[in-house]
């Protein structure tokens, strides 16, 4: 049995291009290798913080939604947390509201772009 | 009662309630989202804190979900937990 989440994870601007998508990069491998089902991933860039972190004021946000077993995501918090480069995270669970919207709202962007 | 003992004159002006309403509910949103800040924005005040539920109309359902949204998006900083003049 497994549930669908969202996980958004804010990177440090301090990072070159490189290095963001080496860091994006691992943690598609570790969701994988834990058995996790990627549904949809989503790169916002480089957005301006509501209030500076660890006095920054920018921050690369991604966002990727994926299909687990539960015990996955506190391995999955483990791993943000001994994470240098990162900024702030959020993993949340779906419930079937949620993903219908996200269903939607992806439907939505792509037929518009 | 048509048959009550009290009668008055000219009949006491009662306020009408003014029609509140549910957003979610009238529209039939079922899902908020946390990663839209021009949406929650509706529902914060200048200092950016949660405005009652008693001036936006929403139902108590769709309150809490507004304001674990909100929170939400104040932990991924896409929301300031203290603004000055936030609209």
């Amino acid at each position: 049995m497994s549930n669908q989440y969202e996980t958004i994870f804010v990177m440090t601007p301090v990072l070159s291009d490189d290095q963001l998508k080496e860091t994006v990069k691992s943690y598609k491998t570790f969701l994988k290798e834990k058995g996790a089902e990627i549904v949809h991933e989503e790169n916002w860039g480089l957005r301006k913080l509501a209030y500076p972190i660890k006095k920054k004021s920018t921050g690369f946000y991604f966002l990727i939604e994926f299909k687990a077993e539960g015990k996955v995501i506190s391995e999955l918090e483990l791993a943000y947390k001994r994470d240098e480069r990162l900024l702030r995270f959020l993993t949340v669970s779906l419930d079937k509201h949620a993903q219908a919207f996200n269903l939607k709202f992806r439907n939505k962007k792509t037929t518009k772009a | 009662m048509a048959d009550s003992e009290i009668r008055y004159l000219t009949p006491p002006s009662i306020e009408v309630k003014k029609g509140k309403y549910c957003r979610f509910q009238r529209s039939k949103i079922t899902h908020i989202d946390y990663k839209d800040p021009e949406f929650l924005l509706k529902f914060l005040n200048e200092q950016g804190k949660l405005l009652p539920r008693r001036l936006t109309g929403t139902s108590l359902k769709f309150q809490r979900k507004v304001s674990s949204s909100v929170k939400r998006a104040r932990q991924l900083a896409l929301l300031s937990y203290v603004a000055d003049n936030l609209k």
